[in-house]
């Protein structure tokens, strides 16, 4: 019954998709305040209510491990803990769809509901967006990835969820990124609804911007979490693999970056206004390919895709649809909206330019070497492309950006010059030369991650030069975003290039009682017990390490064995000092009685999370001080207006 | 007493076959092979090997080099790398035997050939056209007088 109701709830969904489009689109050619058009607004709010019905008859069919639905059956077990039946809802294909869609659906009905800046028109213009882009979402979930669907005789017990998803972490991470593409789907309706009314102000740059914040904070976010997920999961110690899948995620973060910052440009400045809005175009679908690649399944194999050919037809067509229309609509519109104010090379939002250009050659790296294998596999010809060709290649556009992003705050808007900022530009090369000087000193530091380590210092100090000179409690809030966030990047660059650069690894098979060493640590395998937890069982080690005089550090490795479905994985157990981490894995018996032990020493590998959290705080700062702002004047503006009709009613009384 | 001799000489076909073939079970059967997880003593070589190993593709996993991943073929790929770096290899002619057994997709760093090309020509394009738009963005004769501007 309950299956029932969300589906039905669905249906009614799409069907005020539709409306929403034709009532948005009917208000581009007559009155806004007629008939349909009248009804777009609530039609949008309607829809994330039921969609947000939906979602939840998922979760309770989760929650109460109902076999008779297809996707229970499939994906849950009646043994699992709670937490991870309701993560399982969103832990599949269509599960995730329903959930990306619900997001979306409610941040339509949340703009519906509160924003009120826009001119009527382009408001109902780009719910009639939000609507068209629903529209293919509730066609896909409805006709080929129905989440509710019944088995004709219910599951005696469900097939479980994969051991490696069963983990408090993982359970937030899709919903944390699918927030984030849904923030960039309502950033992308909105430049649509722009570009239509051909209405692209500074004031739909300040609606706008909130949303592409928002975003990027959870993508960030989801980011952060996935890669150290895959760090002490994936028991080798290993944080970024240049995976599809985290391609996916990251192609959209680089997107919105840019975005971002283009955004600030055309609200400050009313500049960059057909590049703001080619960014909105690209950062939407960049979320689109990521959601549908990942799950079609072409990401794993072009083969794995042929294997269900109807929904891949279907997600490619969606696709064509969406990137493709926005492109074209692009295309033919952007030719009516003017270019906005002229700027200098030497100016703030010349440094912005050049950032955002390097910002989307990068994207276009990372696109290209994502798709390629594709393309050639579906040629029968199979290339990997890896670290060995990302880093290498994208460190082409990534350094000069890091560096002009080191000295672009510190540029006045519109013209300036390099003489001003010569004090600081002095500071920060001689810090990156010094740097570069002593560790190519302290031995044998492959280029890249030198190069990281200096970029990374020197930017760590050039990020807090905009508040030179200025009264610290009078900085807004979101020039302190800025500034964390900039900083953040340098941490997280620090980190990745102090892990390349020198972590100690350690493989040894050792006997009960013996010591190895790694770094400078001292290890010692004092025992080995079996252990059981709710859905597994699972050799735990007792490991001791010791740094110089300490107290010894108690690290407890699991290699565990899941019987739904049968499985194993290795639990590693992490130490973190500091400045880095210990790392160790309990591997197999050899046969001669021995353990196998690895150990790695990880010198301020953490500072690539701690990085990722001062980057979405820093996003998020950035979010409230500008929504403060914006609240202020409002009330500002409102309190003028009444003031002066007040001394008018007096000066007639 | 023919067909004892063929079941005889059968027997020791087979026998004869089982030895040659013991080495290359050794390097696939259950049992890790040993330098699967254990190191080189030499630091220097169990660099060059390391280095080596994240850029070799597991075939059998998705997307991990054989140096991230519990894979057994990855761990017998993990124990060829280091006894041929121990026997004095250079990394490169290690890849390259990997390449020709198993294909350009064991490596995780394309070399140019005429299937690969695009992955080189397509960065340099995005840096000439990433130069021209920035000329062309910024380049334009700095702040001009205000022309005309609205939506």
């Amino acid at each position: 019954m309950i299956a029932e109701l969300g589906l039905a709830a669905l249906w009614l969904c799409a069907a005020l998709a539709v409306l929403q489009l034709i009532g948005g689109a009917l208000a581009q050619r007559r009155d806004t305040a007629s008939g349909l058009a009248a009804m777009v607004r609530p039609a949008a709010m309607l829809q994330g209510l039921l969609a947000g019905l939906a979602f939840a008859c998922l979760l309770w069919v989760f929650a109460v491990t109902d076999l008779s639905v297809k996707l229970v059956a499939t994906n849950s077990h009646s043994l699992k803990p709670m937490l991870f039946k309701l993560s399982g809802a969103w832990g599949n294909h269509e599960g995730s769809m329903l959930l990306w869609v619900t997001v979306m659906a409610l941040a339509g009905g949340l703009i519906a509901m509160v924003e009120k800046r826009l001119p009527e028109k382009t408001m109902q213009a780009t719910l009639a967006a939000q609507g068209f882009v629903a529209i293919g979402f509730y066609a896909f979930l409805l006709i080929s990835s129905n989440p509710f669907e019944r088995l004709a005789v219910a599951a005696v017990e469900g097939q479980g969820l994969n051991p490696l998803l069963q983990d408090a972490g993982l359970a937030f991470h899709p919903p944390t990124l699918y927030f984030g593409y849904v923030g960039l789907s309502v950033a992308f309706s909105f430049a649509v609804g722009a570009l239509l009314t051909r209405n692209v102000t500074p004031e739909f740059a300040r609606v706008m911007r909130p949303w592409v914040l928002g975003a990027w904070v959870f993508l960030t976010l989801g980011i952060t979490a996935g890669s150290y997920w895959a760090y002490y999961e994936l028991g080798w110690g290993g944080w970024w693999f240049w995976d599809p899948v985290e391609n996916a995620s990251l192609m959209p973060w680089l997107a919105a970056t840019a975005l971002l910052h283009s955004v600030s440009v055309l609200a400050a400045r009313d500049a960059l206004r057909t590049w703001t809005i080619m960014l909105g175009v690209v950062a939407f679908s960049m979320s689109m390919l990521g959601t549908f690649l990942v799950r079609s399944g072409l990401l794993t194999s072009v083969h794995a895709f042929a294997v269900d050919p109807e929904r891949g037809t279907f997600i490619l067509f969606l696709l064509a649809i969406y990137i493709g229309g926005a492109l074209l609509l692009f295309g033919l519109r952007a030719g009516h909206v003017r270019e906005g104010e002229r700027f200098q090379l030497t100016s703030r939002e010349g440094a912005l330019v050049f950032n955002n250009v390097m910002l989307s050659a990068i994207l276009g790296i990372v696109l290209l070497g994502t798709l390629y294998p594709l393309l050639t596999e579906a040629f029968d010809v199979r290339v990997s492309v890896g670290p060995p060709y990302f880093n290498p290649v994208g460190a082409i556009f990534t350094i000069p950006m890091l560096l002009v992003m080191a000295v672009g705050p510190l540029l006045r808007w519109r013209r300036d010059s390099i003489e001003r900022i010569k004090l600081p530009i002095a500071i920060v090369t001689s810090i990156i030369v010094s740097v570069a000087v002593l560790a190519a000193l302290m031995g044998d530091i492959a280029v890249l991650p030198l190069l990281g380590l200096c970029v990374a210092i020197g930017l760590a100090v050039a990020s807090f030069l905009p508040l030179r000179g200025r009264n610290l409690l009078r900085v807004p809030i979101a020039t302190w975003g800025m500034v964390l966030a900039h900083f953040g990047i340098a941490v997280a660059l620090f980190g990745m290039a102090s892990d390349s650069a020198f972590t100690k690894e350690r493989l040894a098979a050792l006997q009960l009682g013996e010591e190895v060493t790694v770094g400078d640590w001292r290890v010692t395998l004092d025992g080995v017990d079996p252990v059981a937890g709710p859905n597994w069982t699972a050799m735990e080690a007792q490991v001791s390490a010791w740094r110089g005089s300490g107290a010894p550090i108690l690290l407890l490795p699991q290699s565990r064995n899941f019987w739904a479905p049968p499985m194993q994985t290795s639990e590693s157990a992490l130490a973190t000092q500091w400045d880095g981490q210990l790392y160790a894995v309990i591997g197999n018996r050899t046969e001669d009685g021995r353990w196998q032990l690895r150990v790695w020493w990880k010198p301020f590998v953490t500072f690539i999370w701690y990085g990722g959290l001062l980057i979405a705080l820093g996003g998020a700062l950035a979010a409230i001080g500008r929504v403060m702002a914006d609240l202020k004047r409002r009330s500002v503006r409102a309190r003028a207006n009444s003031r002066r009709t007040e001394r008018r009613a007096k000066g007639f009384a | 007493m023919t067909r004892h001799f063929l079941a005889w000489m059968a027997g020791l076909a087979a026998m004869a076959s089982a030895m040659f073939a013991m080495p290359i079970l050794a390097q696939s059967s259950t049992a890790p092979a040993p330098y699967a997880y254990q190191q080189l003593d030499d630091p220097a070589l169990e660099r060059r090997a390391t280095d080596l190993m994240h850029t070799l593709r597991c075939l059998t996993c998705q997307s991990q080099s054989i140096a991230d991943s519990d894979a057994s073929m990855a761990g017998d790929m993990r124990h060829q790398v280091r006894t041929r770096i121990l026997a004095g290899e250079e990394p490169e002619a290690i890849r390259a035997w990997l390449i020709e057994r198993y294909g350009d997709y064991v490596s995780y760093d394309p070399q140019v050939s005429a299937t690969t090309w695009p992955l080189f020509a397509v960065p340099l394009l995005l840096l000439l056209l990433a130069g021209l738009i920035l000329r062309k963005r910024i380049g334009r004769g700095g702040v001009a007088d205000r022309e005309g501007e609205g939506t």
